[in-house]
């Protein structure tokens, strides 16, 4: 026996599918508000300073939340291999937009406050308002589109192929079901921002942010309600066909997979579930209603639980499913057939066990240290060692 | 396939992964000068090295922004352009990006928030913390990386698994240890702090011709001197190391960085210069300095180094027996459980070399159709170009033994002749800032074209490896990455230059309180200060 037998391969894919989970909760939650705060920048905040108080209240912190977005992608490769093969080479063109939008964000926080030109700021505003609002619009047209399945299938040899023009490909994955998730994701994350601003800033900044926070909230849960619905009755969920080999080798073409039916059929087996789609609308609700009430501290944490709920309930309603396939349905990639070797899941789960509570101890000190709002004071007084 | 899109795809990942490496060394090698820097201030007290500090931190704010923006292109790329490299060696090679994640990029980037907003917030003592983990992080952060590269170089503690078809990990343990990496690591982390050194040295040198800034010029060209120093010794020292593993592990890249053709007698010469011709297979004009290259790369007198000739004889014979590994592989996954043993142990057997069948794959769709010609000049694949590699090599290593020369001069005059330096010297000292940078994207050069055609040695080759993509999407991209890349640089060197012009931000008030008290210490003990001489700027 070997050390790593100690845990059941199966019981290691479903640790690693929550893990995966929780990575990408974890990534909204906290690089989701500095997105957010990105994406309102040009309106919560008119004059130079009102901008720089509202950069700096995101300014130390969003480079540890982006570290969720690389770990995100590191944990992928390392735990889903043919989910991080087959996904970013299929979305080839989105993620390099999403890429550029990521890269604009740190230098636009770092380099804006660099020169006083008045032009040189806005051009950042703007180029910070891009990195925050295209990729959590992105976002959530992939997840959009991964709930229709992607026009992708493997090779004998386990090689991913997407036929087809490429930017017929990109414009395939601008359709209306995709774009809807994608406004639910932006309007979410803008939520999210909203709540951070108005913890952490005073006065017509903060209040502009809880105007905007209560319609994106509101437009989220709307969005989030109709795209279920639309779900339920438009779209074509996928099922194996039989029983799943829950420990065999990840080879996603040894199982049978057929599309049809709804995928809420799951709710059927697994009515416990429902749990996430409700925590989803009653965090909106209650942080709508926090931001509408002023209350700052409980409105984030709402914020956070609804958006929490929003993407489990993703994740839950797909499982076994991680990247079903339209063009071949067999080469659907589910928890049971496109994760690592047993040895790496258990050597990876073993880091993580070690660093994970590290990691979220360091970073509730640093917010510790960091707590408090930003005042316009903040910002003038300190001009050479803030944003 | 598309023509073209293995090419595109190489171009672009070497034009991202070389341009990545650009703000990379700087980052390591600054950190630890900064953390430096911070740990005399708290120790002594004096407000220069606070100033320091924080100067040095904003030029080091500036690089690493840009570190961690294109590193993110890197942490995705293998995903989105190398798919087929991502499902075949994602099991172990995933791995060591994802823990370099977990135990450094989020200490370095949760910590670096600190380092700049938190002067205020936190006690001396706190924020030198804060900076050492900052570079504490950044330099595990390299380890990582090379972890995984070196396992591209020495594809150590995994195996093929017919079912899956892909490697797997079969020790953590020999990932983790791989020889290579280690050397690589100490390598790669010296040439980031000899990087900054020069970098330090010379912007300080630049101050001093200018007669600026003295105080803050001397005492950085002090530290970076020294530090540049036992860096430039390990660089060369640990370079040696490489080399001597690559002696064991990759015989072809040596071979095409020496030029080396035949195989010599040991202990074989060292070509100090040449010309390599790639069609002749031969080296011409060469000045050779005998036993050297015997002496380090096998540290005998009488193991012999392979030439080009006799390892494409040896990959010839390794193709054969790769089409053998995959005759069995396909049995094996037409029959899965049905498998006769004997087809299994065949397999098993010859499963080291199915990677040079899949050489074959280039030229026709089954390996097992290749008959000897295809194979006798597909042999030839195997021997990268090999000019670009020699030179690279070459001039990197006469950069090396430069760079301990001039530290070693800048160390000698700091230190034994009171700080103070000929103009020639503080030129020379500016005009260097370049070099580091140049020797470094040789090494990653020599590392990474002299692996060729491999994209793991021997296991993948580098054809295989790519996405399924149009060269539509690729020019997209490489167009819009070259685009884009290049107005960062040209923001990122404007406000370099503006803010090593603007010069160090002087706490006025805090200076002349340290000065005040420093001054009623030395007259009450009537000692005499160190920079009694120099008043404060």
């Amino acid at each position: 026996m070997v050390l790593y037998e100690l845990i059941d391969y199966d019981v290691l894919r479903v640790i690693w599918w929550l893990l995966l989970g929780v990575l990408l909760i974890g990534f909204a939650l906290t690089d989701g508000f500095d997105m957010g705060v990105g994406a309102l920048l040009p309106f919560v905040a008119k004059t130079d300073t009102e901008r720089r108080v509202v950069i700096n209240t995101v300014g130390p912190v969003w480079e540890g939340n982006q570290v969720w977005f690389i770990l995100g992608g590191g944990a992928i490769f390392a735990a889903w291999p043919p989910l991080y093969a087959v996904s970013f080479s299929g979305f080839y063109l989105a993620m390099f937009l999403v890429l550029a939008a990521l890269i604009l964000r740190p230098v636009g926080f770092k380099y804006r406050s660099k020169r006083d030109s008045e032009t040189w700021r806005s051009r950042w505003d703007w180029a910070l308002f891009v990195g925050g609002a295209v990729p959590a619009l992105v976002f959530g047209v992939a997840v959009g589109n991964v709930l229709q399945g992607v026009p992708f299938y493997l090779t004998e040899d386990l090689m991913p192929m997407y036929p087809g023009n490429f930017i017929l490909k990109l414009l395939g994955l601008l359709n209306p079901f995709a774009l809807l998730a994608g406004v639910v994701s932006l309007s979410m994350l803008l939520m999210h921002g909203a709540a951070w601003i108005s913890l952490k800033t005073e006065g017509a900044v903060a209040a502009r942010a809880r105007q905007y926070g209560t319609t994106a909230g509101m437009v989220a849960a709307a969005g989030y309600a109709l795209a279920g619905l639309w779900l339920h009755f438009g779209i074509d969920g996928f099922a194996l066909v039989n029983d799943p080999v829950a420990s065999g080798p990840s080879n996603p073409l040894y199982s049978e997979v057929v599309q049809g039916g709804s995928w809420f059929a799951v709710y059927g087996d697994r009515p416990w579930a429902l749990i996430a789609p409700v925590l989803g609308f009653a965090g909106i609700a209650l942080a709508i209603m926090g931001l509408r009430a002023g209350r700052e501290v409980s409105t984030l944490l709402w914020s956070k639980m609804g958006i929490l709920g929003i993407i489990s309930s993703v994740g839950l309603t797909m499982f076994p499913f991680i990247l079903p396939s339209t063009l071949d349905p067999n080469s659907s990639l589910t928890v049971w057939d496109a994760s690592s070797s047993h040895q790496t899941l258990f050597v990876m789960l073993v880091a993580t066990v070690i660093f994970m509570p590290i990691i979220l101890a360091y970073t509730a000190w640093v917010y510790k240290v960091l707590w408090g709002k930003v005042t316009e004071d903040d910002v003038t007084g300190n001009s050479d060692s803030v944003y | 396939m598309e023509f073209g899109v293995v090419e595109l795809s190489r171009l672009q990942f070497a034009m991202t992964a070389m341009y990545h490496f650009l703000f990379v060394p700087l980052t390591l090698g600054l950190s630890i000068i900064v953390a430096i820097m911070e740990t005399v201030y708290v120790m002594t007290g004096r407000p220069i090295w606070r100033q320091m500090t924080k100067f040095w931190g904003t030029l080091f704010g500036i690089n690493f922004v840009l570190g961690v923006a294109t590193g993110i292109t890197m942490e995705f790329q293998f995903g989105m352009n190398w798919s087929y490299y991502s499902h075949y060696v994602g099991d172990i090679f995933g791995a060591p990006l994802a823990i370099e994640g977990l135990m450094a990029f989020f200490l370095e980037a949760t910590f670096v928030g600190l380092f700049f907003f938190g002067w205020d917030r936190l006690s001396r003592r706190g924020h030198l913390l804060v900076t050492w983990l900052v570079a504490i992080g950044s330099n595990f952060s390299a380890l990582w990386i090379l972890i995984a590269n070196g396992w591209m170089q020495n594809p150590v503690g995994a195996v093929f698994n017919p079912e899956t078809m892909r490697m797997e990990m079969t020790s953590f343990f020999e990932v983790l240890f791989n020889e290579v990496a280690q050397a690589k690591f100490v390598h790669t982390v010296s040439a980031g702090y000899v990087t900054a050194s020069f970098f330090v040295l010379g912007v300080s040198c630049w101050y001093l011709l200018k007669g600026r800034h003295q105080e803050l010029a001397r005492r950085s060209i002090a530290v970076a001197a020294a530090f540049g120093l036992a860096s430039a010794l390990s660089v060369v020292v640990l370079g040696d190391e490489s080399g001597y593993e690559t002696s064991h592990n990759q015989k072809m890249k040596l071979a095409a960085m020496e030029g080396m053709w035949e195989t010599e007698p040991a202990p074989a010469p060292f070509t100090l210069f040449g010309i390599p011709d790639q069609e002749a297979r031969e080296t011409r004009y060469a000045i050779q300095i005998p036993w050297m290259m015997g002496l380090i790369g096998t540290r005998s007198l009488t193991q012999e180094i392979p030439g080009i000739h006799e390892l494409v004889d040896e990959a010839e014979e390794r193709i054969h027996r790769g089409v053998i590994a995959y005759d069995a592989l396909m049995t094996i996954r037409a029959e899965r459980d049905d498998t006769p043993e004997d087809v299994r142990a065949t397999f098993e057997e010859y499963s080291d070399d199915l990677g040079y069948a899949l050489l074959l794959k280039r030229y026709i769709e089954d390996p097992r159709d290749a008959d000897d010609a295809l194979i006798a000049s597909t042999a030839w694949d195997t021997v990268p170009t090999v000019w670009p590699i020699f030179w690279a090599f070459r001039i990197m290593v006469g950069l090396g033994f430069a760079f301990i020369a001039v530290m070693a001069y800048f160390f000698y005059r700091a230190s034994f002749r009171g700080m103070r330096f000929p103009r020639w010297a503080l030129t020379l000292g500016v005009i260097a800032i370049p070099a580091p940078w140049i020797a470094a994207e040789l090494g990653w050069f020599v590392a990474e074209f002299g692996r060729q055609p491999w994209t793991v040695d021997g296991v993948l080759p580098t054809a295989l490896s790519v996405s399924h993509l149009g060269i539509g999407d690729l020019l997209v991209t490489l167009a819009g990455f070259i685009a884009f890349y290049t107005v960062l640089f040209v923001i990122e060197m404007a406000l370099m230059l503006k803010y090593i012009r603007k010069g160090p931000f002087q706490d006025v008030e805090e200076t002349d309180t340290w000065m005040a008290r420093h001054e009623h210490r030395l007259r009450t003990h009537d000692g005499k200060g160190p920079f009694a001489e120099t008043p404060a700027e």
